[in-house]
């Protein structure tokens, strides 16, 4: 006879588990890659590849390094993997993209204990490491050459990048932004692969809301934070500021938002909190773009916020049924 | 129009499509009672019978041990045979009175109805007591301590719990369906002891024939029946009042703190024969229910009938099964036997297969704050998990590790599959052990 | 460019003087004593000497309040140093390791139950006294290991907890947190050891664990002084340890072990067939 099975209570389970979280994820970024190979061809696909590869690769050395068991399994190399790639420029060469992995699983996660340990999201990690490393490399940008259209990838400025030379230069903004509203939409626009299409990514998250892996608080904190912020500059001084929609739908805000800022293991986990990191994000993202030196200040805005995690949860613990204040009962 | 609940909570599948549709059955009396003297919260019973001494039904076979402790009473008439050590359902084995039944079944002649017009409050209290009425629900607290609430803490509000939020149980909802008007009768009692203003019965909607029948029997009192959200744990206690009053009862503190008390439908029932008919608890309804047991049943029991005895009387088992739980899934004890006794608190007797049994080894902590967002006390659960294992009580004692009503719904969201509720109470001991080295 | 260069300099000096300045006024007068113990003891913080940390041990010890032997994982090596810089005579106390007296893993010992949970020793034992069918043996979760400051204890394939001599240092924190006492204080020479902890009835020990004592006398019969027999359980008499060999080859379950060679794989205690142990 098989022996029975004795357990603390409860005993049964929503039948949720890491990996279908992770999987779940990765499903609701296919459009953003589909969309990132369609507007810039082979080269986004080999980034594509050669980081999400890296990252499994790097897993599983760094596991086998440590004596541990090797947990490709469930999925997270391969989320950072993507989200790694999604935040190239599609001319990467294939050794930053493989250093750019390694980065990321070794000194973004493997270091500090593996899934759930890491004080910061790896794939930023890597990802400033690299713009702070190789600036030309991460800087150049090309116009979207989509397929069929015969076109081959050419080197250009993003709109975040041609705005913040023309203030630089002349204080103003450029006299013809090259892009329509439009287009800027749809992912018809020079910039990581993974950032230029709004629609793509707004797709994928819907899907991730609906599946409740996402919840509202981080992506409309942070989103509202930046078109406030930048909307009230815009105001004081429409010559100089772009438009908040601008902001909105150039740089890497919609990825950041909806995928980088809410990875679940770097952000607070009380609703207050959440909220907090949002606004955090957005108030710096919008400084660093408007008075900063880097035209794009998404990634520094969200590792910042990271950092400030664990004293964002000291601080924001829901109140305790039955208690009128945290620690108290009157 | 919204229905009232309480924030945080679960939606687990119900499964009470087993029993519901099953009317209480009387079942038929083994052929030896195992009655344990502890079967409540406080100190346990002292045997009053010597072995070879003939019992009626209903007497009494273990006196109170102080305030906070009930009598035990023979569940039929018979020989005892033997006071010994015996498994017991909380673990290890533990005192028990054997009782040989003569098949007369004759109740005790000492027992006496009562007019509860002519009876003060006192009165029925004690009779309460010395009938050995528990908390029903599956706590077994002693209903006369609840019932005596000191002079200053009024309770204005009297709850009745008809929720039931326990997947698969269906007993109270049978109870309610079935015996309205002892249930009834039981509450008018309870509300006359209390001296409250307000009698609310709180009745899950996925129940509506038993909101329905009871709305028809409250139409010429003056008591509410209030439809609740589905949702567990809406059955707890502190859920419950907050869900029907708006308020919380406050951290470390009891119902009474903000005027309510929560009784058990089938506790009013027990307090119905206690004080109208001078009949002690010697019985209870138990949903015997599962994948693994052959045929479902809502089970009228006597206390002391062995688990064996039960699944024999459900048609034995259908297969192997994976865990022999007693109580729900979300917070019952898993058995090691059926050799173990039936008690006042036994709800139910859950036999799951091992297809049913999730064995997936725990992952890491992710940090997806499900466990966050579904505590009903509001707690972060696997903040406190993570410090109770590592052993650091005083850090798991200011995130509020006592607050904990170990509910289940953490471990039952979490995808890394963490024993949550195991770890925090783990944390509990840690802390109340330092509490008692240190006071 | 140099106006930088000159005021950082500045800058510098200021905090320079400024820190110096600061180190000598707020100076804490620690008594030097204090510092060489803490030199030489060994660092670990594990608190088998009763203080909080090793720092709180050389407080004490330049107080007077306490022995200079109190360190078992000094060794007599510290022992002496310590009693050198408090000038004071000082007999090493005998070192002692800890034993798991139990052999009873997953291939040799009944589980009464499958256990989900928490992989810790204490959670176990209290679902229904832990999943092991034998009252006394190891539980295998590892709490042991974990709790060990000098990672002297392996957890082998098999689910049993093995303590590596070499390593162990006597702290006694494995035997403080193990929920079933198994694990045993033992002088260092002694390396004869019964592996069993439980005191029940032979025939029913029979039934549930394959190397459990059985209470059968055979090793009392071939050394009398050197074993005891309580409560249905033998245990080696430690004082007499040197003659406890002989009667390994007499214990009919094998339970009697000489651990002098064969550490820290365990292969002392498994027979050649084992697994290789690993760390849990």
């Amino acid at each position: 006879m098989k022996q029975l099975y004795l357990s603390s209570s409860p005993h049964i389970h929503s039948g949720e588990t890491t990996t279908g979280v992770m999987r779940a994820v990765l499903y609701s970024l296919l459009p953003a890659c589909g969309v990132a190979v369609y507007f810039f061809g082979p080269s986004a696909l080999s980034v594509l590849l050669i980081a999400t590869l890296g990252c499994l690769a790097s897993e599983a050395v760094c596991q086998r390094l440590m004596g541990q068991p090797v947990t490709l399994g469930d999925g997270s190399a391969a989320i950072t993997g993507v989200l790694l790639a999604l935040n190239l420029p599609p001319s990467s060469p294939w050794w930053l993209t493989l250093l750019g992995a390694v980065i990321a699983i070794a000194i973004g996660k493997q270091v500090y204990g593996g899934l759930g340990s890491n004080p910061f999201n790896p794939a930023l990690v890597a990802r400033v490491v690299l713009l702070i490393s190789f600036p030309v490399q991460m800087t150049t940008w090309s116009a979207p050459a989509p397929l069929g259209s015969g076109l081959d990838l050419v080197t250009t400025a993003t709109p975040l990048g041609e705005w913040k030379n023309a203030v630089m230069l002349t204080g103003q903004l450029p006299a013809e932004m090259q892009g329509s509203m439009a287009n800027y939409f749809l992912g018809n626009m020079p910039g990581c692969i993974g950032e230029v299409s709004a629609l793509a990514l707004l797709l994928g998250a819907a899907y991730l809301f609906y599946r409740r892996i996402l919840t509202w608080h981080i992506p409309t904190a942070f989103v509202g934070t930046v078109v406030l912020l930048s909307g009230l500059f815009w105001l004081i001084d429409p010559a100089k500021y772009p438009n908040p929609v601008f902001h909105l739908l150039t740089g890497g805000l919609i990825l950041g938002a909806f995928y980088m800022a809410t990875d679940m293991v770097t952000t607070p986990v009380s609703i207050s909190g959440m909220l907090l990191f949002g606004a955090g994000c957005g108030f710096l993202t919008v400084l660093i773009r408007l008075f900063g030196g880097y035209p794009e200040g998404v990634s520094f805005a969200i590792l910042l916020m990271n950092a400030a995690t664990p004293l964002i949860d000291r601080y924001t613990r829901p109140r305790t049924f039955g208690m009128v204040r945290q620690g108290r009962t009157q | 129009m919204k229905l009232k609940t309480f924030a945080g909570g679960i939606h687990p599948p119900d499964n009470k499509q087993w029993s519901s549709h099953k009317a209480i059955e009387d079942c038929p009396l083994p052929t030896e009672f195992v009655v344990p003297l502890a079967q409540h919260i406080g100190a346990p019973s002292v045997a009053c019978v010597e072995i070879g001494q003939y019992v009626a039904k209903g007497q009494v076979i273990g006196t109170a041990k102080g305030f906070v402790s009930v009598p035990v009473h023979a569940p039929t008439s018979g020989e005892v045979v033997a006071i010994e050590y015996r498994p017991h359902s909380w673990g290890p084995s533990l005192p028990a009175i054997v009782i040989k039944p003569d098949g007369e079944d004759l109740w005790s002649t000492d027992l006496q109805p009562s007019d509860p017009d002519n009876l003060s409050t006192d009165d029925m209290i004690e009779k309460v007591r010395l009938a050995g009425v528990v908390g029903m629900g599956g706590a077994a607290f002693p209903a006369h301590v609840k019932m005596s609430p000191p002079p200053e803490k009024q309770v204005r509000t009297l709850i009745i719990n008809g929720v039931e939020c326990e997947p698969y149980l269906t007993a109270d909802y049978r109870m309610m369906l079935e015996e309205p008007e002892r249930i009834l009768q039981g509450v008018g009692l309870l509300q006359t002891v209390f001296g409250a203003e307000r009698v609310v019965i709180g009745i899950e909607a996925n129940k509506p024939d038993a909101i329905a029948l009871f709305e028809k029997h409250c139409a010429k009192t003056a008591f509410e029946v209030v439809s609740l959200h589905v949702k567990y744990p809406q059955g707890a206690e502190k859920q419950l009042i907050a869900a029907v009053t708006g308020k919380q009862v406050p951290s470390g503190g009891l119902p009474m703190d903000i005027g309510a008390a929560v009784h058990n439908v089938s506790t009013a029932a027990a307090v119905t024969d206690a004080i109208v008919h001078g009949r002690p608890l010697i019985e209870r309804i138990c949903t015997v229910t599962g994948p693994a047991i052959r045929e479902p049943k809502n089970l009228r029991i006597r206390i002391g009938t062995l688990l064996s005895h039960l699944v024999e009387v459900c048609g034995g088992l259908a297969e192997e099964p994976g865990k022999i739980i007693l109580g729900g899934p979300m917070m019952g004890f898993t058995q090691l036997e059926f050799n173990v006794p039936a008690t006042k608190g036994t709800s139910g007797l859950l036999l799951l297969r091992m297809q049913d049994v999730d064995p997936r080894p725990e992952g890491p902590c992710i940090r997806c704050a499900r466990c966050v967002q579904v505590c009903p006390i509001k707690l972060l659960p696997t903040t406190i998990a993570a410090y109770a294992r590592r052993n650091l009580s005083a850090e798991a004692a200011e995130y509020c590790a006592m607050d904990c009503i170990e509910c289940g719904s953490c471990s039952y969201v979490c995808p890394a599959a963490i024993p949550l509720v195991q770890a925090i109470r783990y944390g509990k001991a840690a802390i109340l052990a330092k509490k008692r080295k240190s006071p | 460019m140099l106006a930088a260069i000159l005021s950082l300099g500045c800058i510098g000096m200021i905090a320079a003087v400024a820190l110096g300045f600061a180190a000598k006024k707020f100076a804490v007068e620690v008594d030097p004593r204090e510092l060489a113990a803490m030199e030489v003891l060994p660092g670990a913080n594990c608190g088998a000497c009763g203080f909080p940390g090793c720092a709180g041990y050389a407080k004490a010890l330049v107080a007077g309040t306490i022995d200079v032997n109190q360190c078992p994982p000094g060794g007599a090596d510290v022992v002496a140093k310590l009693a050198r810089i408090l000038g004071v005579e000082a007999a090493a106390a005998s070192p002692e390791f800890a034993v798991v007296l139990c052999q009873g893993d997953n291939r040799k010992a009944q589980l009464k139950y499958n256990y989900l949970g928490l992989e810790d020793c204490t959670a176990a034992q209290r679902i229904a006294d832990g999943p092991k069918v034998c009252p006394g043996g190891c539980l295998g979760l590892g709490s042991c290991q974990r709790a060990c400051p000098f990672d002297a204890i392996e957890m082998t394939a098999a689910g049993l907890a093995v303590i590596n001599r070499e390593k162990c240092t006597g702290c006694r924190k494995c035997v403080a947190v193990c929920p079933r006492q198994v694990i045993r204080m033992a002088p260092a020479e002694a390396t004869v050891h019964v592996l069993c902890n439980s005191h029940d009835k032979g025939a029913v020990v029979r039934k549930y664990c394959q190397v459990g004592c059985i209470a059968c006398q055979l090793c009392k019969k071939a050394a009398p002084d050197a074993y005891k027999i309580e409560n249905m359980l033998a245990t080696v008499v430690y004082e007499h340890h040197s003659e406890a060999a002989v009667a390994i080859a007499k214990c009919p379950t094998r339970c009697i072990r000489d651990f002098a060679e064969g550490y820290p794989d365990g292969s002392a205690l498994l027979p050649a067939d084992a697994d290789k142990p690993h760390a849990a």
